[in-house]
């Protein structure tokens, strides 16, 4: 590592810090700001005004803004966000669990997606204009233009309830082994499987195709090496850092992306847990668990741009 | 007439075959309440009643509730499709006019506003529009205002960067030292040169907003029933699935339909916007 290279993946990682923190700030501030009315909202018209008085005081809506946000920070980093409104139950206890739910998703996901995203994405570039990339692009075109819970019901009405081979809701639990759960979580991960392929085999047809028309490609033409070797080993290494950047970007959406994929497979995992948050208006749950999300977010594209730099054979070497 | 068909020439037949969906399901929106067989929150029959086609009584058959569901998906359309315009429209106004001034004045106001969109722009965007309406609840105005202030950060960053190449052009100088005003130098020098870039992404962006409220709709947070809405209609009838009724795949197919067909029509127009030649 030297020091041109140190010195750009520092100043990304000091930005990434300071929009975490600008994040958090928006998120609490935001929350909080909007949702004045919260006890009301919840408790109803008819609610006796001392029992929504004593609600906004266990909240802390009293204190004025700044000083909720810093119990907040100071209580987020001794790891306590809060206590569920709707059930009592610590929200970093219940995060932790979906968390772990949401992770095995997205990771099952990324070990098959991200090498056939990228095989499908060569074999498109090699043959490009032929009838095989004209259907793997069209392939792929569709499935990322169609919404999440089209492409999911129609794998359910397929495989879950015609087929009858795959349970249509994925009702996964600690107790269960690796393959049993492979096989409740088979058609969530099948459809996002689906939707991150597509991105990624684009990517990498774009890079490679855009590359091809560069001045060192025409030698190795000319040179008379195969089309396989040209893509392999010619334009396959320059054209890694826009690889690298799709997929940990896809990477990010499998995290955050799922909301609507686990509400339509009953999925436990964080994305279901939001959305009921959002239902019952239940604050701490969507703070904590819309912070979670930012912060994943916001380490990830950091991540695409550090190693896609990395990746970037003109930084390796000293001017 | 001539220019009409000028256009259609251009198109090449992915294009045709996009602007044919667009076509088809727009002719639906505009002309709903006299090309539905029934009204838009009618109860008609029983419980899921299943697809009579041409010969049955109800065409797609009906919905959880009884309704038939040709004709909810019809003012859906229109619902839907009017919903992301106005989004669409207010996010681009926004975000444009912002866009250029942080372009044209440069320095301070360029860095604050550009920070501040860095910031915000790291909050996914289904998570940000869930936290804001859930506070802020789901008045067909309030899903408006949300949608069109989420999708204008990223509008901010084309526009502002499309007006940084145009505003060194000795055009823009010349204006400046003419002494024009901030306003005219947005509406009659950068906006006429910046048409064509932003154009192709107004395309890009109603697909962006057009999916965004199918999945808040089918979250539960669009428009609110009785109006008809294509992702809340996916939502309300999900549970026929498990029955083996395919009510619900329609709705999500039209919503897919009418994604692939603008993206297919874009397609060319963005590829054209960004200057690359096809002979390659």
């Amino acid at each position: 590592m030297n020091n041109v290279l140190f010195d750009i993946v520092f100043k990304r990682l000091v930005m990434g810090i300071f929009i975490l923190f600008g994040v958090s700030l928006l998120i609490t501030l935001g929350v909080e700001a909007l949702a004045g009315d919260v006890c009301s909202a919840m408790l109803g018209q008819a609610a006796e005004p001392s029992t929504v008085a004593a609600c906004q005081a266990k909240l802390g809506l009293n204190d004025p803004m700044h000083v909720r946000y810093w119990h907040w920070l100071v209580n987020v980093i001794q790891g306590d966000l809060g206590t569920s409104l709707a059930n009592n139950r610590e929200v970093s206890e219940q995060i932790g669990k979906r968390l772990g739910n949401t992770l095995y998703l997205a990771g099952t996901t990324a070990l098959f997606a991200v090498p056939i995203g990228i095989l499908l994405g060569v074999i498109a570039a090699l043959y490009r204009n032929s009838a095989i990339d004209y259907t793997i692009s069209t392939t792929t075109l569709t499935t990322i233009s169609s919404p999440e819970f089209f492409l999911a019901y129609v794998l359910m009405a397929i495989f879950a309830v015609n087929l009858g081979w795959l349970p249509a809701i994925s009702n996964v639990s600690s107790s269960m082994s690796f393959l049993e759960r492979l096989e409740v979580s088979a058609l969530p991960v099948a459809t996002l499987a689906l939707i991150t392929i597509a991105h990624m085999m684009r990517m990498t047809r774009a890079s490679i195709v855009s590359l091809l028309a560069s001045p060192y490609i025409e030698m190795a033409k000319l040179k008379g090496l195969t089309p396989g070797r040209i893509i392999v080993k010619h334009a396959l290494p320059n054209a890694w850092s826009p690889i690298i950047q799709v997929v940990v970007l896809n990477l990010a959406y499998m995290i955050v992306g799922v909301v609507v994929i686990e509400v339509v497979f009953v999925y436990p995992g964080l994305g279901a847990l939001i959305v009921d948050a959002v239902l019952n208006r239940d604050l701490p749950v969507i703070q904590g668990t819309a912070m979670v999300f930012a912060t994943a977010y916001v380490v990830l594209f950091m991540l695409a741009d550090v190693l896609s730099m990395l990746a970037n054979p003109r930084l390796r070497h000293r001017r | 007439m001539k220019f009409l068909t000028g256009i259609w020439d251009d198109l090449n037949l992915s294009a045709r075959i996009g602007l044919g969906i667009v076509a088809f399901f727009a002719t639906f929106a505009i002309f709903a309440p006299w090309l539905a067989p029934y009204g838009e929150s009618e109860i008609v029959g029983d419980v899921w009643e299943d697809f009579g086609y041409f010969s049955g009584e109800f065409f797609f058959g009906t919905d959880q509730i009884g309704r038939d569901l040709l004709s909810r998906l019809i003012y859906g359309a229109r619902n839907t499709m009017a919903l992301a315009i106005v989004s669409t429209t207010v996010s681009f106004t926004a975000g444009a006019v912002l866009g250029f001034v942080a372009a044209t004045m440069g320095g301070r106001v360029d860095q604050f506003l550009s920070r501040i969109v860095d910031v915000c722009i790291s909050i996914p965007t289904l998570i940000a529009s869930l936290i804001i309406l859930s506070a802020v609840g789901t008045a067909t105005s309030t899903l408006i205002l949300v949608i069109g202030i989420i999708y204008a950060l990223p509008v901010f960053r084309i526009a502002r960067a499309v007006a940084m190449d145009i505003e060194v052009m000795d055009y823009v100088e010349a204006a400046r030292l003419r002494g024009e005003g901030l306003w005219w130098l947005m509406s009659k020098e950068i906006l006429p040169n910046a048409m064509t870039p932003l154009a192709a992404e107004f395309g890009v962006r109603f697909c962006f907003v057009f999916l965004l409220i199918a999945s808040l709709s089918f979250l539960g947070l669009g428009l609110q029933p009785p109006l008809a809405d294509w992702g809340a209609m996916v939502r309300g009838n999900a549970d026929g699935i498990a029955w083996g009724f395919m009510h619900p795949i329609i709705p999500a197919a039209c919503i897919a339909l009418l994604t692939i067909g603008i993206n297919l029509l874009i397609d060319r127009w963005v590829h054209k916007a960004s200057g690359l030649r096809d002979d390659q």
